[in-house]
């Protein structure tokens, strides 16, 4: 029983990042952006948030910090593709790589190469009272950090704001028909840019609790393709803060799984089950694309007239 | 009356193009004034102008005897001026009462589509309008479509609704129920602007016209009552006289060259397309296809030119089985096609008209040999199709994307008709085409027919159906309900086939 407590415990726990980032990227999405260079945003929030917590001796001081400067990148990669009209997925791609070179120099610079790192304040485990007294659902739902708790409390908070607010079906919309939005009197350019700057913030927030939740420093590279995996939750999901919940669970489970067959050492090779999601979501896009809300204006800039 | 709308001394540049010359425009309250140009004549800019998608480079508007400033369609919107464009600003993805909402000023944060929906269909109702507002608007037919831009605007509180080529996609049915729509908006006391080329239809609606022509005013606030014939208003609007019929004799059919037999296709999607379909096309006559948008008539056309795969049946040019040759096969039988959008897929936007013209029989001589281009001999035919066809480019290495859309479908119709072709599939060869342009290209068509070609011309435009072929298809649902001489085919006759209705028009016939 504990065992299998236990491994859920981990499967939401890994899926963590994947569902706040995805959390932010469905709204950008859903506005007709595509933003690959979310890895790279990730990036900055863990390397930022560290830096944050280290100063300010405090982790939430931390995570703002790196929400903070995750959010000026993302302006940046929204300027880009918003008001200059450029190629998402080249400036996407320019921000991975921006951001894989800058966290590696200023990590070095500050922290050195090779030393062993300062301790910082990290995202702490806080037991629900009660709740986490039930057996085995306490173990599993109510034994975590708190930005485990928020991310899943956004979810049905996201999922109202995408289809029963006026906000919702302007984001919607704009990914769908940027030139309807025009002739109803709404700001496509400004919807989009905001839309980005949003999936910043959660992609920084993803970011920190990356290297303050599940880790406990900054280690080059660290998020090893989180930000694509975000991505992919998004598409798997279908576009929805539900169905990017539910993605972000498989993914995190087959990761919980890989670390439990590591830690078996059967001789059976634990990366197996890491393919697990990525063959389940391009077998199902292939039966479901034809059903997808991919909206029709992805990844198009809007240029008026 | 009262004047409602004045804009004085609108002039508009794209650069060193100038879209509206010195346009002065007066619409007076409760009248249904038409805005009338051919394609190009800076109509569709004018509004646009008055509706804040464009900002004018000089000139003043008035909107209730006062000087407005209209920067965006908000502005707009918010003074009571709506707009119903002629490609439909619709999200298909999303329901019809999610799209009469979409930026709605009086939106709280939390939507509360019930009680909007409610609104909309006493709305609706009042109209006579049926639409659910609940449908995605991606299943609904384009007539209602059209119906839920009208209502959207209303849905605004409009004053002034703007209908640019509102008529162009619908059936004559429909046509007249927009017109019923229209007079309701009149009688409670609304103004519309109904921009068209279509001359019967300023005839049947409008209480008074303004013409562009080129961009400037060709006449202002002219009676449509006072207007004594259609040539009348063509002269107005072209410039000079237009025959307004194409000239054409009788047909003198000879063997058949296209014989299509028990035609199947099912798509992708499993959806059965097209069911069953007979017929034949002769030397010497022209066969139009006539229907609404979607029915087959696109799918029809891409299994006779090998675009598609024919589920079952036969295909024949000029005895020959040609069922499941490839395009370039059938190309090479001495097949013309002057393809439905000559945007894409009838030229290379970025190419210049060299290039397009030697597209589709590159691979032959004269145009090559063993691969090598001759680019003089190319250069040469290109000048001789443009000068005979008058197509209008500086040159022949100009883009054929920055010729106006009646120049490039004269491209591609001169490049079709210059290659000989025995059998000829013209779809909506006047589709988007000023009076001039279109009676050009379908004199044409009709030239080629004198000249032996088989003909087969798909059209939506029941002017040009009643008017071109010798012979007429009815499509509806993939199935061809009819087949008439040109001289049995009546308006509403058509206009019931082509909505599918069989029972009565027989009658209607007789």
């Amino acid at each position: 029983m504990n065992e299998i407590a236990n491994f859920f415990q981990t499967a939401i726990r890994l899926a963590t990042p994947t569902l706040i980032a995805g959390l932010g990227l469905v709204f950008s999405e859903r506005a007709g952006i595509v933003n690959i260079g979310t890895e790279g945003l990730m990036l900055i929030g863990a390397l930022t948030g560290v830096m944050g917590s280290l100063y300010t001796g405090n982790v939430w001081l931390g995570t703002l910090i790196a929400i903070a400067v995750t959010v000026l990148f993302a302006a940046v990669f929204a300027f880009f593709t918003v008001v200059v009209k450029a190629d998402q997925t080249v400036i996407g791609t320019g921000l991975n790589l921006l951001a894989s070179g800058l966290t590696i120099t200023v990590n070095r610079a500050i922290f050195g190469a090779n030393t062993s790192p300062p301790k910082i304040d990290t995202f702490r485990t806080t037991p629900i009272p009660l709740l986490s007294r039930i057996p085995l659902f306490g173990e599993m739902l109510f034994r975590h950090q708190i930005p485990i708790y928020i991310a899943f409390l956004l979810v049905p908070i996201a999922q109202f704001m995408m289809f029963r607010s006026n906000t919702g079906l302007i984001v919607r919309s704009v990914g769908e028909n940027p030139k309807a939005c025009d002739t109803v009197g709404i700001r496509v350019t400004g919807t989009r840019f905001l839309a980005i700057l949003y999936s910043g913030v959660m992609a920084g927030f993803a970011g920190a609790f990356i290297s303050m939740g599940q880790l406990s420093f900054f280690t080059e590279g660290m998020v090893a393709g989180g930000g694509f995996i975000a991505l992919a939750a998004v598409v798997f999901g279908n576009y929805t803060p539900v169905g990017v919940m539910l993605a972000s669970l498989v993914f995190g489970a087959s990761n919980a799984l890989m670390y439990r067959l590591q830690a078996l050492a059967t001789g059976f090779p634990s990366q197996l089950p890491l393919m697990i999601p990525y063959i389940i979501t391009i077998v199902s896009l292939c039966f479901v694309s034809r059903k997808s809300n991919k909206p029709a204006g992805s990844a198009i800039p809007y240029i008026k007239e | 009356m009262a004047t409602i709308l004045e804009m004085k001394h609108i002039t508009k540049r794209f650069g060193p193009v100038v879209a509206n010359d010195d346009v002065s425009f007066a619409v007076e309250q409760g009248e249904v004034h038409a805005l009338l140009g051919e394609n190009g004549a800076g109509k569709s800019t004018l509004m646009n102008i008055l509706f804040g998608l464009y900002e004018q480079t000089s000139g003043d508007i008035y909107y209730k005897d006062e000087l407005i400033n209209i920067r965006s369609p908000r502005d707009a919107i918010d003074l009571g001026i709506g707009m119903v464009h002629q490609h439909f600003m619709l999200i298909p993805a999303h329901s019809a009462i999610e799209n009469v909402v979409l930026g709605y000023g009086g939106n709280k944060e939390v939507l509360d589509l019930k009680g909007a929906a409610k609104r909309f269909s006493e709305m609706a109702e009042r109209y006579h309008m049926n639409i659910d507002p609940w449908e995605k608007v991606g299943k609904m037919s384009v007539g209602q479509q059209q119906r839920l831009e009208i209502l959207k605007a209303l849905y605004r509180d409009v004053d002034t609704l703007i209908l640019d080529e509102p008529t162009a996609v619908l059936t004559p049915q429909e046509v007249e129920g927009l017109f019923d729509v229209i007079r309701q908006l009149i009688a409670e006391g609304k103004t519309v602007i109904f921009i068209s080329h279509k001359l019967p239809e300023i005839m049947a609606i409008c209480d008074r016209c303004t013409i562009l022509r080129q961009g400037k005013v060709a006449a202002a606030g002219l009676e449509v009552k006072s207007i004594k014939n259609l040539n009348e208003l063509a002269h107005l609007m072209v410039g000079r006289d237009v025959e307004l019929v194409t000239a054409k004799t009788l047909s003198n059919p000879g063997e058949v060259v296209l014989n299509v037999e028990d035609l199947n296709y099912t798509n992708e999607k499993g959806v059965h397309v097209l069911k069953d379909v007979n017929f034949n096309v002769r030397s010497g006559e022209i066969v139009g296809i006539c229907g609404v948008d979607g029915n087959g008539q696109s799918e029809l056309v891409k299994c006779i030119t090998g675009l598609l795969p024919i589920t079952s049946g036969k295909i024949e040019l000029m005895g020959k089985d040609v069922t499941g040759e490839t395009a370039r096969q059938i190309l090479n039988e001495g097949i013309g096609h002057i393809p439905e959008d000559r945007q894409k897929m009838g030229m290379v936007g970025a190419m210049n008209l060299r290039e397009n013209v030697s597209m589709v029989d590159s691979h032959k001589e004269p145009y090559s040999t063993h691969g090598f281009l001759h680019w003089k001999w190319i250069d040469q035919h290109s000048r001789d199709l443009i000068k005979k066809f008058s197509v209008k480019t500086p040159g022949v290495m100009e883009k054929a994307g920055n010729l106006s859309g009646g120049n490039q479908q004269k491209l591609v119709v001169g490049r079709e008709l210059s290659r000989d072709v025995s059998l000829l599939v013209a779809v909506h060869p006047s589709r988007g085409l000023d009076i001039g342009a279109t009676k050009y290209i379908q004199s044409q068509i009709v030239e080629a027919r004198d000249k032996g070609a088989a003909v087969l011309m798909v059209s939506t435009e029941l002017d040009e159906i009643l008017e071109i072929p010798d012979r007429v298809l009815v499509i509806y649902g993939g199935r061809i309900l009819a087949c008439l001489d040109q001289c049995a085919c009546t308006r509403s006759g058509l206009g019931l086939l082509m909505a599918g209705i069989e029972g009565e028009v027989e009658e209607d016939i007789a």
